[in-house]
């Protein structure tokens, strides 16, 4: 932490997005976290994303758990709705947020001892139930919290910052998220913000259930020569398996590729994503094949990084359940307490 | 790009804008921070050995540091240095103690200086302690130049003058004041080791129209009128005055005729009142006084009746740009303007003038009558003959004419020591961490968001009907700490080292004000349009390092940088570091020594 907060004085030819705001204006309060942590460009990343979508702060709700990880919706947006919520349970909390209003942006933010360790269930279920959401792990191998374990997603073989080498393999949350149905998942790295920007972007707007995996340094305790999930490791052996561009709905399309290098995804509300291809023919939308991918490159000790999978035709929970169309909190007396004709009728069908 | 190189005195000085613009080279923040401090006398020692006039400066400044200012570039308005600098010189104790003695015995040098203005006095304050036996000629029979006879006393009081020019004088100067000189030659033969002619340009120019000849008793060279004010020899103006001209000396004229009697007061300019050369801040003084300024009026003929000055006549005019861009003022064809008065002061310029310079004495004039000089030595073409101040390259300012001074007292010095003055003495320039805990600075980077705050001025009621009564009253102490919080300590600076970079972006993402980008390395152009933000103030540098591991470059956009030290703050490796960088230009006693 530091001693002062961020001078409000900014670049004066700063950009204002659609709808008036500057980047400064989707911070949120001076990270706390330790200087160099992965977790704050995964914030400044966010800030990037929502300002470049221009989303309106106030239709943002950030839920998150315990750990450094879920103190990063501290770190921006100010304006919009937040839930810390226990260790594990963000996705019993985004679940029963998005049930309550399926009109907002759900960022759910974890780490890898919330999501991999303590919630793993809760994980599970939440991928499996579909619920329409961004679910950002920032994954830095290690209990950053309590000094330095080794945590879930630790590699076999990669060493604590005190010497304790991984006995056992490590959760994928990528691949585990692939398997349990998630319509869409990412992986990357919180130094190249060329990469996470555009996939947060295209995450946000995917209708399902978004994953993307952040491998996050933690600089104090896991960035050291032994270890898989630190600065130096990730830059060397991270894999790009497409490069990635996002064009918001309402922009023109001016760019422009050679036909055959590029594959165009279109998302539900008009926003495209162009995949570059970097030379290994990857496509995104076959799920055996990411999978293999994923492992491939695992083996030979590098990463997998990108728009690993995606698929537009699942449908989420609110579809699956036919829930109502409109958010709780603008139903009327009417809707919520239709009288006792109304319940006369319900009971009957059940006699 | 190349990787910046650091150690080049000029690359963090330039990042100093204020110091950096200075004549002088004041090193400004490093004073604003004491007087934030209440040390209000080593804030002054700091003035006095860069600049020696800080009272009249923090007064009369032309300020060239506050146009400078990065602080006008983050937000609407400058800090206000020169102020600052003048709450300096109100609030010190007694510091005679602390100035430099010329030593009893002397090191047998005589060198004569001509014409006591701000030129030679700091040739004087320089050369002093250094032993040389110093010869001061004046024409006046009191010292101080156009300090003393060009700024009205309601901008500088006369105790502020006589305290400062008191400081030299009794170093020991030999005195010939009330001397004009009337050869150059003569003086040559006196055996002098070197003479500094710091003369200013005392000839204003006349506005020569019909109707001047019959009107020539109530027509007046702006600077010579204001001579004779200052030295009590004028003491009324009739009751309409027309002042001709838009620089600060007419802006002094205005003001000075209405508080001596004139009632009517107007200023006329040819050209439109955005290009008047008078200070912002001298107008706006001058308009708040009431007097109306009008532009685009071109002088025709002084109008005369009964062998008396009555009006002037001007053509109106309007400004138009021709095919060749330039500006060009075209009659409007309205009928002329016939603007009554009694006095007309002419404040349309001044120039240097040498006609007691022998024209075979070795020293050589350009066609326009300018000693020619060496521009950083200010030797002329005879070796033992300096020019300082306007009388060197023509009418500017104080600082300017201070600035020379140091410069010439530098070459006057190598000279009688028999070295080669054209190798100029470096800089003296220190670059130490201002760290001292993980989050601690030695500096306040926790800057305030105020806008500049105004100074006070005393009641117009009052001001107006004594000239001796001074306008500006000066921050108070509470004012002048507000506005110390205000500058952005830009001598604090970003230093990097990319051996200890991990690149894991925690700068970029703090920075406030987007300056810091990592990317390929690349052509300067191309690099300040690939930044983060777009650095396109080419004026100001880029700091790039070295190829980092992942192959790209740091590069810092130092035009917008807060010198907040969040970056360094968040730098886990501690490849940012704040580092004050002190730099001071080499006065004469620090040359010679090697």
């Amino acid at each position: 932490m530091s001693y002062i907060s961020k001078p409000k004085f900014k670049h004066p030819q700063m950009r204002t997005n659609d709808i008036g705001l500057t980047r400064r204006d989707y911070e949120g309060t001076l990270t706390t976290l330790c200087g160099g942590c992965g977790h704050d460009s995964i914030s400044a990343a966010i800030i990037q994303a929502a300002s470049e979508m221009s989303l309106q702060p106030h239709q943002v709700a950030k839920i998150s758990g315990i750990g450094c990880s879920s103190k990063i919706p501290s770190y921006f947006m100010s304006k919009a709705h937040g839930f810390n919520s226990v260790h594990g349970r963000m996705p019993s909390v985004a679940t029963g947020a998005n049930i309550a209003n399926k009109d907002l942006y759900y960022i759910g933010i974890s780490g890898d001892g919330d999501s991999a360790s303590i919630g793993l269930g809760q994980f599970c279920h939440i991928v499996r139930r579909r619920i329409n959401m961004l679910y950002i792990v920032a994954n830095n191998g290690t209990y950053g919290l309590t000094k330095g374990q080794l945590s879930a997603t630790a590699d076999i073989g990669s060493k604590t910052k005190s010497g304790e080498e991984s006995q056992f393999d490590s959760i994928d949350m990528a691949t585990l998220a692939i398997e349990l149905g998630a319509s869409f998942v990412a992986r990357s790295f919180s130094g190249d913000k060329k990469q996470l920007v555009p996939l947060l972007q295209a995450g946000l707007t995917h209708k399902g259930f978004a994953f993307i995996d952040v491998i996050s340094p933690c600089v104090t305790f896991n960035n050291t020569d032994f270890s898989t999930h630190g600065y130096k490791n990730t830059w060397e052996n991270n894999i790009a398996l497409s490069e990635i561009d996002f064009v918001p709905m309402r922009e023109e399309i001016t760019t422009s590729y050679a036909p055959g290098k590029e594959k165009e995804i279109t998302l539900h509300d008009g926003s495209v994503v162009h995949l570059h291809k970097t030379g290994n023919n990857y496509d995104p939308s076959d799920k055996e094949n990411a999978l293999h991918h994923i492992n491939a490159y695992k083996k030979q000790g590098k990463i997998a990084t990108g728009l690993l999978y995606i698929n537009q035709t699942t449908s989420d929970l609110h579809e699956l359940q036919d829930t109502v169309n409109k958010p709780f909190n603008s139903l009327g007396v009417q809707d919520l307490c239709p009288g006792s004709e109304a319940l006369r009728d319900i009971n009957s069908t059940f006699r | 790009m190349k990787p910046t190189d650091i150690a080049d005195p000029n690359y963090f000085h330039k990042v100093v804008d204020c110091q950096w613009a200075c004549p002088a080279h004041t090193p400004v923040p490093e004073y604003i921070r004491l007087i934030a401090e209440k040390r209000y006398s080593d804030a002054y020692m700091i003035n006095w050995h860069s600049n020696v006039f800080p009272g009249i400066l923090g007064r009369t400044c032309d300020r060239p540091c506050e146009p400078a200012c990065r602080r006008g570039r983050v937000e609407e308005q400058p800090v206000a240095i020169c102020r600052l600098k003048r709450v300096a010189a109100d609030y010190k104790s007694d510091i005679r103690d602390r100035l430099p003695q010329a030593p009893k015995k002397k090191n047998g040098k005589h060198i004569a200086l001509i014409g006591a203005g701000p030129a030679s006095l700091t040739v004087a304050r320089d050369l002093l302690p250094l032993g040389y036996e110093i010869t001061l000629f004046e024409r006046d029979a009191v010292s101080g130049g156009a300090m003393r006879t060009q700024i009205p006393r309601f901008r500088l009081p006369i105790e502020v003058l006589e305290e400062e020019l008191n400081y030299i004088l009794d170093m020991g100067v030999n005195c010939r004041f009330g001397e004009e000189i009337s050869s150059m030659q003569s003086l040559l033969q006196e055996g002098y080791d070197a003479i500094f002619v710091g003369t200013g340009a005392p000839l204003g120019k006349w506005l020569d129209l019909p109707g001047h000849k019959e009107a020539s008793d109530n027509i007046h060279t702006g600077i010579e009128w204001l001579a004779n004010v200052a030295f009590e020899h004028i003491s009324s103006v009739g009751k309409k005055v027309l002042v001709l001209g838009g620089g600060n000396t007419a802006m002094d004229c205005c003001r000075t005729s209405k508080r001596i009697g004139g009632e009517d007061v107007t200023v006329v300019v040819r050209s439109g009142f955005d290009e008047m050369k008078a200070s912002p801040w001298e107008i706006e003084d001058a308009m708040n006084e009431d007097i109306p300024i009008l532009n685009f009026h071109v002088p025709k003929r002084y109008i005369v009746e009964g062998g008396k000055l009555v009006a002037m006549e001007f053509e109106k005019v309007r400004k138009e740009i021709d095919a060749d861009g330039r500006r060009q003022l075209v009659p409007t064809g309205e009928e002329p303007a016939i603007l009554p008065c009694d006095d007309v002061l002419c404040a349309i310029g001044q120039e240097n003038s040498f006609p007691w310079i022998e024209r075979d004495l070795g020293i050589e004039f350009d066609k326009w009558e300018v000693p020619i000089l060496n521009k950083s030595t200010f030797q002329s073409t005879n070796e033992k003959v300096f020019f300082g101040g306007d009388a060197a390259l023509g009418p500017d300012n104080i600082i300017t004419a201070v600035a020379h001074g140091h410069d010439a007292a530098v070459s006057v010095h190598m000279l009688c020591e028999k070295q080669d003055i054209t190798k100029r003495p470096d800089p003296l320039t220190n670059l130490s961490s201002q760290k001292m805990g993980i989050h601690q600075w030695s500096y306040d980077n926790d800057i305030s968001a105020d806008f500049r705050f105004a100074v006070p001025h005393a009641d117009k009621k009052l001001t107006l009907n004594d000239i001796n009564i001074e306008v500006e009253l000066g921050f108070d102490e509470q004012l002048a700490f507000n506005e110390t919080m205000r500058c952005l300590n830009c001598d604090v600076q970003t230093v990097f080292t990319d051996k200890l970079c991990i690149e894991c972006d925690a700068c970029v993402d703090i920075c406030p004000t987007d300056c810091i980008s990592f990317t390929q390395n690349q052509g300067e152009t191309e690099l300040r349009l690939s930044m983060l933000a777009p650095a396109e103030n080419i004026e100001q540098d880029l700091y790039v390092s070295d190829i980092l591991s992942t192959g790209r470059i740091m590069a810092k956009n130092e035009d917008l940088c807060l010198h907040c030290g969040l970056c360094a703050e968040r730098c886990p490796t501690n490849a940012w570091d704040m580092q004050k960088y002190l730099f001071n230009t080499a006065k004469a006693e620090n040359a010679c020594q090697s």
